[in-house]
């Protein structure tokens, strides 16, 4: 019984602790599916997909993220012979 | 007079304030409605609109509020004697502070979760906007020059304490990275950063060469330090060069590396300065050797300083900001606003109200008391470290040795001061960078170059030297311009209040009284200190004051005005259905 309202206690002060926490997560999820999503449909509202244009300056910026994604796919070698991380 | 008592007391009006005035606050005057859909409901979005548990809600509201300021304040305060610093604790919470609180949520609840600066612009027009704007801008600058002078005065007299700040650092940046990396759950990490920091306070406080005394090295008090200075003076630059800088980093970082992870240690710190007073309080039962009133307090009144001298405490426009900005948007019931804001507030009174009792039961004798707070100079410049001390007796009831109980109680304030002052460099950079869009500066809105200027004009402020003593001798003198500029933001959230309870036909002396009172005591304040002390022809002549002085006072004049003629305006206009 005693044990059970220490629990509730703990339960209750680590959601107070993980309140903002929490909603940072969501945050940074929202605004990576935001870009995501701009990304995905920018042309089609009529902006320029400005990722054909800067592909070249974001490279360096991407290349290790993307040596990890393609492993994470499966491929042991950059499927993209234009982009040579490895 | 026992000290018990006077805790057991404000508690209880407290409650009752609680039980009976904010219901009826609540249900007769802004009639809140169980079914009323709240933004967390209507905008309910996962991130910032969210519903969420009262009690949650009420804890995170509450660890937001609660820092360094309402312990300052009360420990400068209690010079005039202790019944004037509790009464206004007491009745301010009850009376101001509750309401403030508890209204602004509502207020933003009823408004889509606005915050107070949007409903400026909506309820009365652009020109409070800009005002509101103008007073957050001073607001923090003052923060960031009184945190910092508090930080570094408690740096050089417990000089135990730097060490165990200073490792709070890296511990929270682990733990921002097990929590956000990792997903590690953060009750854990966070006890256990608590637990180190703790430990490195208890051998720092015990090992002499784990102090680092800035004086001591210089060769203590009577020595030379830098440039000519003298050491305390000296020891007082540097802290204030290392801690700009720290917050010059601190406030560009994202916020989950350092400032977020920081705020689980300091709730847990803030629950821990709690228990050790409180209890120590009940185990040491001791008696209260201050004085009701101080008789010899003659150089300053307390009328109206006292006002403005207790801001957190009795009542905070920073509450305001807390209530509009975060907890608004994620309050699941409407009814739950008293809750969540009232007792929000009702906890902060409880924090003031135990550091007075911390300094009021500290001496042996009331004419220690006296020797200490011998005029109001010396209990600006000395209340926090009476109340450090006092802390620690209380807590040497627990069995926790003096030393040891001083430094763990610097943390604590360290912490919570070091907290608020990276917050508020933060929330300077955004309002220059706003500046700078506004009236079209795009260099403003670099990051760097808003946070350097924040940086500088803060450090600028808190370094210019006061009198024949050097650096760091008047820092104190600025609490008082913090305390009012805290308070003239809540006079805005008050009007802005007013105005809607205006607008809906329903009875405003509730806020309206509220608001006459702390405009009324700011304007007194600043005219008697502006005019009669820090101008060229007064008492004690102070360029730098004077003219933050002026330009405080020249907003209190705007809020008076813009509040006349908004409240002479506003008609019944919202429909109380809505």
């Amino acid at each position: 019984m005693m044990l059970d309202k220490v629990k509730a206690l703990i339960a209750y002060y680590e959601e107070v602790l993980s309140m903002p926490h929490r909603q940072e997560i969501a945050r940074e999820h929202r605004d990576e599916d935001d870009l995501f999503l701009l990304l995905l449909y920018s042309e089609m509202i009529g902006i320029p997909n400005p990722v054909y244009y800067y592909t070249l300056e974001l490279y360096p910026y991407m290349i290790e993220k993307f040596h990890d994604w393609h492993l994470r796919m499966g491929m042991e070698k950059s499927p993209m012979s234009g982009i040579r991380c490895c | 007079m026992n000290a018990i008592a006077i805790a057991a007391i404000g508690i209880f009006i407290f409650l009752l304030g609680y039980r009976f005035y904010s219901k009826f606050v609540a249900e007769k005057i802004f009639r809140l409605d169980p079914d009323y859909v709240t933004p967390a409901h209507r905008f309910k979005d996962g991130v910032d609109f969210v519903p969420t548990n009262k009690f949650v809600l009420w804890g995170h509201h509450f660890t937001s509020v609660a820092g360094a300021a309402p312990i300052l304040g009360p420990a400068i305060a209690v010079y005039w004697g202790w019944l004037p610093a509790v009464l206004w604790v007491v009745l301010g919470t009850v009376f101001a502070a509750g309401v403030h609180d508890f209204g602004t949520l509502v207020l933003s609840v009823r408004n889509k979760g606005q915050s107070i600066g949007t409903l400026a612009d909506k309820l009365v027009g652009q020109r409070a906007k800009i005002l509101f704007l103008f007073i957050i801008l001073i607001l923090v600058l003052m923060v960031n020059a009184v945190f910092a002078w508090v930080i570094a005065n408690l740096f050089i007299t417990f000089p135990s304490s730097v060490l165990p700040v200073f490792i709070q650092i890296p511990l929270a940046i682990w733990i921002g990275h097990a929590v956000y990396k990792k997903n590690v759950k953060m009750l854990v990490p966070s006890l256990i950063a608590l637990a180190v920091m703790y430990a490195v306070a208890i051998l720092a406080a015990q090992v002499d060469f784990l102090q680092i005394d800035l004086v001591g090295y210089m060769g203590g008090e009577e020595g030379a330090g830098l440039f000519g200075l003298g050491a305390v003076s000296s020891a007082f630059f540097i802290w204030i060069l290392v801690l700009m800088g720290y917050v010059y980093i601190a406030s560009t970082l994202p916020v989950w590396k350092l400032l977020q992870p920081r705020d689980f240690i300091n709730s847990h710190q803030l629950v821990v300065g709690l228990a050790i007073l409180y209890l120590g309080l009940l185990f040491t039962n001791p008696e209260i050797t201050a004085p009701i009133t101080n008789p010899n307090a003659d150089d300053v009144s307390w009328f109206p300083l006292l006002f403005i001298t207790i801001a957190c405490g009795a009542i905070s426009g920073f509450h305001g900001l807390v209530s509009s900005g975060t907890s608004s948007k994620q309050l699941d019931k409407e009814t739950d606003a008293r809750f969540v804001g009232y007792l929000g507030a009702v906890g902060e009174g409880i924090l003031a109200l135990v550091a007075i009792i911390a300094v009021i039961t500290l001496f042996p004798t009331k004419e220690d008391f006296l020797a200490t707070y011998s005029n109001f100079q010396e209990a600006s410049a000395g209340g926090l470290g009476a109340f450090v001390q006092g802390a620690s007796q209380l807590a040497t009831g627990l069995g926790i040795p003096a030393e040891i109980a001083a430094t763990i109680v610097s943390i604590i304030v360290v912490s919570f001061a070091a907290t608020t002052l990276d917050t508020s460099v933060r929330l300077m950079r955004y309002i220059i960078a706003e500046l700078g869009s506004e009236y079209n500066v795009p260099a403003l809105t670099k990051t760097h170059v808003a946070t350097t200027i924040a940086v500088v004009s803060s450090a600028a402020l808190v370094l210019i030297p006061e009198g024949p003593q050097g650096f760091g001798s008047g820092g104190y003198l600025l609490w008082p311009l913090f305390g009012t500029s805290n308070q003239l933001l809540a006079g805005i959230s008050l009007l802005l209040i007013s105005v809607w309870l205006k607008k809906l036909g329903r009875n405003y002396l509730i806020t309206l009284i509220p608001m006459i009172f702390l405009l009324f005591m700011t304007l007194y304040a600043m005219v008697q200190q502006v005019l009669f002390e820090w101008a060229w022809w007064g008492d004690q002549p102070s360029s730098l004051l004077f003219i933050f002085g002026a330009i405080i006072m020249g907003f209190a004049i705007w809020i008076v005005i813009t509040a006349l003629s908004a409240l002479a305006d506003t008609k019944q206009t919202i429909d109380p259905i809505e």
